[in-house]
Formats: C-alpha cells, structure tokens, sequence
C-alpha cells in the first residue's frame, strides 16, 4: 500500500476524475505552510492591536484636564502621512509583481520607493510625536495621551521593523537571487505590509477622524 | 554602568532566602560540573540543544516542567507549613514580604512553567506521530519557542538570587504592581519573564496550529484526526487568540512602569479595572489551553485501555470546539465584585454554567467509552479515573461560583483557591502524569515501572483531598486567600490537616521521581520492542520506540478513524505490499533558538536592572543572529534509502 497508491492519490488529484478534497491529500507543499503560519501571525498581530484599541476606547476621554485628540490632531498633517502609507501598499504591489515576473530591476525600483514612503511616514510621524511632546502633551500627561501614543507608536515600531525587514529582503535579492526561500520571505514581507495598512486605517478612522 | 544592580540585590541579611539562592547555585553548578567533567557537552549541544526534532524539544519541555514542579512546589510546601503554624498571635517563620513573593512565585511558576510547559511538551511530542508526518510545520521556529520558554524560567529564577520576586500575585493586579506601590525589580522580573515566555508561546501556537492544519498523513481528513489532535488544536487556536492579549496588556504595564505612561495608573485617568478585564481576557481561555489538551490525553488513554473506539467522537469533537469559543465568554466571572451590575454579572455567569454543558458531554463519552470495554487498570487509566471523579467535584465547586451572589461571598476566599486547584490539579497535572506514563515507552522504547506510578497516583489522589478539601470548609467559614497570619485560631486544626495533605503530594512527587530512576535502572527488562506496548489506536504506535528522527520512513495512509487499530486489524486478513521507499530532507540542527534566547535573556535581565548598554547589546544581538539565520541557504539534509532502510528505522507499514 502507501507509496504506490500515494503516487496514485497524488494524480488522480491533479489529473484524474475523482477529486480528492484538500484535506486528505497528505502535507501540504512549503509555500502554502508558510503562507498559512504567517497568516496566523498576522491574526496574532492584529489581536495586539485589537487590545490597544480596547485601551483607548476606554481611555480616550480620560484628558485629565490636559489638550484633548480635537486640539492636538491636524488633520491634513494626517492626511499626508496616510496618502504616504496606502502609496506605500500600492508600490508594495508592485514590487510584488515585478517578484513574481522575476525582474531585479522592478523588484529593485518597486522596494526603494516602497522604502521611502514607508520612511517618510514614519518621519512625519515622529515629528508629530516630537511636536506633541514639545507643547507638554506627552504620554504621561494623561491616560488619553498613553493609550494613544501606546497605540499609534506600536503601529510605528511596526512600520519600523517593515522598513528594517524590507532593507534585509532587497540584500536577499541581491545576494540569494530569487529562489524559492527568498521568494516565500517576500510573500510574507507583503502580507505584513498591507495588514499594517489596514491597522492604519483603524487608526485614521477611530484616532483622528474620531476625536472628540 | 550596572543601573539598579548593587550588592545590595544579593539577600544576604535574610538567611531562608539565601539559602534558598544557595542551593539554587549549587545545583545549577553542580549540573554544568558534571556535565563538563563527563564530557555530556559535544552530545548535549549537537543532540539535544540544537536540536530541532519535535521529539526532542517535546522531552526537554517536559523536563523543564518537571524541574520547575519542584521548585513551585517548595513554595506550596512553605505556603502550607507557614499557614499551618502562624495562627494566633504566632507570626510563623516567613515575614509578610517574603510570604508574598513566594505566593507569587508559586502562581506564576505553577500555570506559565509546569503546566503550560508540560502541556506544550507532550502536544510538541505526539502531534506530528499522531498526525503521521515527520516534524512540525517550522522545526526551527519550535526550537525558538523552547529555548525563550526556558529564558523565561531562568530569569524566574535569578530573581531568586539576585533582587527579589514580584509580591503582587499571580496576575500582578495594579495599582498594587504599579511603580507607586511596588517600586522594587520584583514586578520588572515578572513582567519581562511573561513576556519573553510569552513569545515563545505565541510561536509555538502558530506553529502547531499550522502543524495540524496543514500537515497530515495523506487520508487524514479533519474528522479522522486522533481526538488529542483535536484537543491541541483548540488549545492552539486559543494561544493564537488569546496570548497577543497578554503581551499587550503586560506591555502597558511595563510602559506604565518605565516611561511614565498612565494605563492603571490612580492618576490622570488611569483605570486599573481595563487591566483585570484585560489579563482575564487572556487568563479564562488560559486555562483551557491548559486542562483541553489534558481532555486529549484522557480521551486517548480511555479508549486504548477500554480496547474500544471512543464513544461520540463527533460529540466530543463539537464538544471540544464549543469550549474553545465559549470560553471567551466568561472572564468576568473573575470579578462579579467589580460592580458592573446585575445584567453583565448574570450574563457572564450563565455563560460560565454553560461551559459545563460540553464538558458533561465529554464526561459521560468517557464514561460510555469505558462501560462494556475490557479495561486494563494501568497507570494512565488510574490518572484518568481519578481525574473523572476529582474534576467533576471542582467542575461542579466552579459552577457554584459562577452564581454571582454566591460569588461575592467567596470571592478571594480559600473556597475559590480550593476551586482552582481543585480543576488544574484534578485535570491539568492528572492529565499531565497520564500523557507521562503513556508516551514514556514510545519515546524512550522502555515503560515505566508500574506499581510506582501507581503508589505515586495514589499519594497525589489522596493527598490532593487531603489538601483542599480542609481550604473549602474553610473558605465557607471566611478564610480569605494569601494570609501570612490570621487570628482566627478555629481555623488552625483545618490549616493543619492541608499541611499533611501536602506533604502526602510531596510522597507522591518523591514516588515519580524514584519510579522514573527505578525504571532507567531496569530498563532492559521492560524494552517495548514492539513500539505498540498499549494495544494503540492511533499512528504514534506505528513506528518503532523510540521512533527514527523522521518517525516514518514512509507516510502512513489513512483510510478510517484510529487509523493504527484499523490497519491491524487489516493486516490479519490482507497480504502488504511492499512500500516503496524514497530519500527523504530533514530539517538541520540550529543553535539559533538556544543563542536567540541566551540574548533574550541578557536583554530582558538588562531592563529589570535597567543597565540600558546591555539592553541594547541583547536587541542587536537578537538582531544579527536573526540575520544570519536568515543567510542559511542550506537548511536541510536528505536522508538516503540506505538509512531510512536500516536496522532502527526501517518502515514498518502494517497494511
């Protein structure tokens, strides 16, 4: 029994009449393992996240007496640094596209500008940091102020460590070419990105455009 | 240069706390002596610490399990005596600041590094033999988990010797463990000890999620996974969910420690009730990551010693996933007396007396597995009996607290404290010692020696009522829970007979051990040659014990539930052709995991100490480590016919 009809097994799910429901093809290939545990970090992630909106939901009229979100938020600040992100996944995309045509030369472009947008955003961020810090609405001002610098600084350290993981990724290019492993690292590395984008959205819609 | 760490830190002026470090530092000395002067070292490091074979990683989890119950137990020990003595006017011999961390100590040590740990340690060994694959979805990403599980205990430990343990609980509730009130390292070695063990989870609940998911023995569809399978899948889907919870709470308290923020803080809007809503959002589905697998292992242990296929299967399976869900539905029965009024505390504790429904359910399936089967009383059946009989007392002491008005009068009462013992001993270490005795011959290819398991079940079982029955009375009569001292002196004789209970546990630790000494020392004669010693069921008895670092030269084909039972019992009629065998790759050792949390444990020991040079030198460290790894192009070796062919390893294919 067993390898013989696990060859068998095997093609009659690709080729035969009888399909063979996934679930009992035997292990899965490498790709789709890791594909799927990533997925299941990008869920653990997103309950990270789930926990520091909880907190501010509870803490955001917590001013105690200091500058509230509708005082210290510019909006059109934010909007750039928004437009910033969402252009970044959009780059993003094609950086995963020119992966998949196995082009160095797209890859190449389509990561550096992927880079500098995702740096940009997190420069304004920190001088919008800086600048909050400077008027004497830091984090420790009031509990509003910690959840909410807990929460937008988290989404930053995240962006952060895109920006590091995505400098490693183009010298795995550069040095490994694009085989196998490589190619599955930036599928993870593109899967990260965009979830932080709609992290960031959360943030946009309930920080910003929710203050009150 | 140091930040907080002076001489100071070393408890010199406090002779049991000394003494306690002492003895810590000579063993672990005496331990890295013997193993240098017998020259263990080479075999140690290529063999087991970068090892990425689950088998292993799964042993050396239990290990530290194991190691760990002795030290959280030492605590119990002195917990017990102090409260058995210190009635009255009598003080006892433990002064209140050290009473305190040694009950924190206990807690955390109990539920994060014994049983958590044992648990993950038997899902890591059984999962890929039950599932009839070679290894776990990312061997090197499970050696990882271990070795920042291990970190965690080590600085557990160190605070032993160096500094002090947090003095606020298990669960370090604010505004107690907030700066203001607790201003000394004790809660700082708490916190980063969770949080780094806490990574370790997380990604060891990825990891075997993925595992069970997505890779199976071709045939193994979801509803002919062995129920053990099922079992850690829900307890992995609930670390997935629920541990990201614990990370980011803690990390508001540490943020709230470290630069000033205001989460739980009395001050400036801070509300210390998100941080008990929080940490019980993870701490309810934590106990069932802990006592569902325990389910598993009983589910297993009862039909192979009953010799008949598990009574509901589809009725335990729902069962078990109807826990998984339900159990993010009640953490507030945690704290009925926070005041949220009548509504929420109602609908939590009918949610809480619903979760009793599926676990009837498994009940009565273990009951109906076992009636008109011939069953072999062995150590594990005992486990198993004396679980169904304690666990569903404790179940039914939960269902109790669950009203809310009986709760706020037991709240933090040694009634409630009975209670939780009550189901995590009753459940989580019985089924603990049951998956130990059952997996021992198939990972070392010997059996346990009888007649001590069961005189150490005994002295556990008897001792365990012995213990706790005396702390529900006197919770009843308003004994509250973490007393150094208590006047009441009608509560002494009660106090008393707990302490002999914990010494008939001690009886019953003593009794492992020896078994587990008894049984290397004869070995020879309880050789399991047949790598099936039970009669199993399940693809774990396929393959030789111990099993070859690829389990199974070639994948089994599974065809029907209890897949293993299923192909002996075709074997008998039908004639096996012979499989073909092909090379297979395995996945290389790696020191990554073990140097990833040698840093880790540098950094997280710089933080509590706040030396900031060396908490830098410890991130960049796990930094660069992570890219080396990342530059490892050849991970895997392949196995030729030849070896997969040979004497220990060659397939055994019963169909």
């Amino acid at each position: 029994m067993s390898a013989v009809a696990d060859a068998a097994l095997a093609e009659e799910a690709t080729t035969g009449d009888v399909v063979i429901p996934i679930s009992l093809r035997g292990p899965a290939a490498t790709d789709v393992v890791v594909g799927y545990g990533f997925w299941l970090f990008i869920l653990s992630d997103i309950i990270v996240f789930s926990a520091l909106f909880a907190a501010y939901a509870v803490l955001s009229g917590q001013t105690a007496g200091g500058p509230s979100g509708v005082e210290l938020f510019d909006r059109r600040y934010v909007f750039i640094e928004t437009a910033c992100l969402l252009a970044s996944s959009f780059t993003c995309g094609l950086f995963s596209i020119a992966i998949e045509r196995r082009s160095g030369v797209g890859a190449f472009v389509g990561a550096v500008v992927t880079f500098l947008l995702g740096a940009a955003f997190i420069g304004l961020e920190v001088s919008e940091f800086t600048r909050m810090v400077d008027i004497g609405a830091g984090p420790s001002r009031s509990a509003f102020l910690s959840a909410f610098f807990a929460l937008v600084g988290t989404h930053g350290l995240h962006v952060t460590l895109g920006l590091l993981w995505l400098l490693t990724m183009m010298a795995q290019i550069a040095t490994l070419g694009f085989r196998p492993m490589v190619v599955r690292r930036l599928f993870c590395f593109a899967l990260f990105w965009h979830a932080l984008d709609i992290v960031w959205i959360g943030v946009f819609t309930i920080v910003y455009l929710g203050a009150h | 240069m140091l930040g907080k760490l002076t001489w100071a830190a070393i408890p010199f002026d406090q002779p049991i706390p000394l003494a306690a470090a002492g003895l810590v530092v000579v063993v672990i000395v005496g331990v890295l002596a013997l193993v240098l002067v017998k020259g263990w070292l080479p075999y140690l490091w290529s063999e087991w610490i970068t090892s990425v074979d689950h088998k292993r990683i799964g042993v050396m989890y239990v290990v530290l399990a194991l190691v760990m119950l002795l030290r959280g137990f030492v605590d119990a020990i002195m917990m017990r005596s102090q409260q058995a003595i210190a009635a009255g006017g009598a003080q006892g011999y433990l002064p209140p600041e050290h009473y305190d961390q040694i009950f924190s100590a206990h807690g955390t040590i109990m539920i994060f590094f014994v049983a958590m740990t044992f648990m993950i340690g038997l899902m890591n060994f059984v999962l890929p033999l039950q599932l009839g694959v070679r290894d776990v979805a990312f061997p090197v990403l499970n050696s990882v988990g271990f070795w920042l599980t291990a970190a965690g205990v080590l600085l557990v430990n160190m605070s032993l010797v160096i500094g002090e343990f947090s003095k606020t609980g298990w669960l370090a509730y604010p505004p107690l463990s907030e700066l203001a009130y607790s201003p000394g390292v004790g809660v700082d070695y708490y916190l980063w000890s969770l949080q780094i063990s806490g990574a370790g989870t997380l990604l060891t609940g990825i990891n075997l999620t993925t595992t069970i998911l997505k890779l199976r023995a071709p045939g193994m569809g979801y509803s002919r996974m062995p129920i053990f399978c099922w079992t850690a899948l829900a307890a992995n889907l609930l670390i997935i969910a629920a541990f990201p919870i614990l990370t980011a709470t803690l990390a508001m308290l540490l943020l709230d420690r470290y630069l000033g923020f205001h989460f739980f803080t009395n001050e400036l809007g801070g509300n210390a009730m998100m941080y008990v809503n929080l940490i019980w959002a993870w701490g309810h589905p934590e106990v069932y990551i802990l006592v569902l697998p325990a389910f598993g292992v009983f589910s297993e242990v009862i039909a192979t010693f009953s010799g008949k296929p598990l009574f509901g299967r589809h009725s335990m399976i729902i069962a078990t996933m109807a826990i998984c869900m339900i159990s993010f539905l009640v953490w507030l029965h945690h704290f009925f007396t926070m005041g949220a009024g009548a509504d929420v505390n109602g609908f939590f504790g009918v949610a809480t007396m619903i979760i009793a429904v599926p676990t009837g359910v498994k009940v009565f399936n273990w009951l109906f597995t076992m009636y008109g089967g011939r069953i072999r009383f062995s150590v594990p059946v005992h486990w198993a009996l004396g679980f169904m009989i304690t666990f569903v007392i404790g179940g039914m002491t939960g269902v109790l607290l669950a009203a809310p008005p009986a709760d706020f009068v037991l709240h933090n009462s040694l009634f409630l404290v009975a209670h939780f013992h009550n189901v995590i001993i009753g459940g989580v270490v019985f089924g603990a010692f049951a998956g130990y005795n059952y997996w021992f011959p198939k990972a070392f290819g010997f059996t346990l020696d009888e007649r001590l398991g069961k005189a150490s079940f005994w002295c556990w079982f008897v001792g365990f009522y012995l213990a706790f029955m005396p702390l529900y009375a006197l919770g009843l009569m308003g004994a509250t829970r973490r007393m150094q001292h208590y006047a009441e002196t009608g509560w002494q004789p009660l106090m008393l007979f707990a302490f002999v209970g914990a010494l008939v546990i001690l009886a019953g630790i003593v009794l492992t051990i020896m078994q587990l000494v008894v049984s290397i020392q004869t070995r020879d004669q309880r050789r399991d040659v047949t790598g099936d010693p039970w009669g199993g069921r399940t693809l774990e008895w396929s393959t030789t014990s111990p099993p070859p670092p690829w389990n199974f030269a070639v994948l089994p084909h599974v065809e029907s539930d209890d897949a293993w039972w299923a192909m002996k019992k075709r074997a008998k009629s039908e004639r096996a052709a012979n499989p073909r065998v092909e090379p297979i790759e395995m996945p290389k050792n790696s020191p990554i995991g073990f140097v990833i949390a040698f840093f880790a444990t540098v950094g997280g020991f710089a933080l509590i100490w706040h030396i900031w040079w060396m908490a830098v030198l410890g991130l960049i460290g796990i930094f660069v480590t992570t890219l080396v790894h990342g530059w490892r192009v050849h991970g895997e070796v392949e196995i030729p016919v030849e070896t997969l062919m040979g004497a220990a390893g060659g397939p055994r294919v019963a169909s």
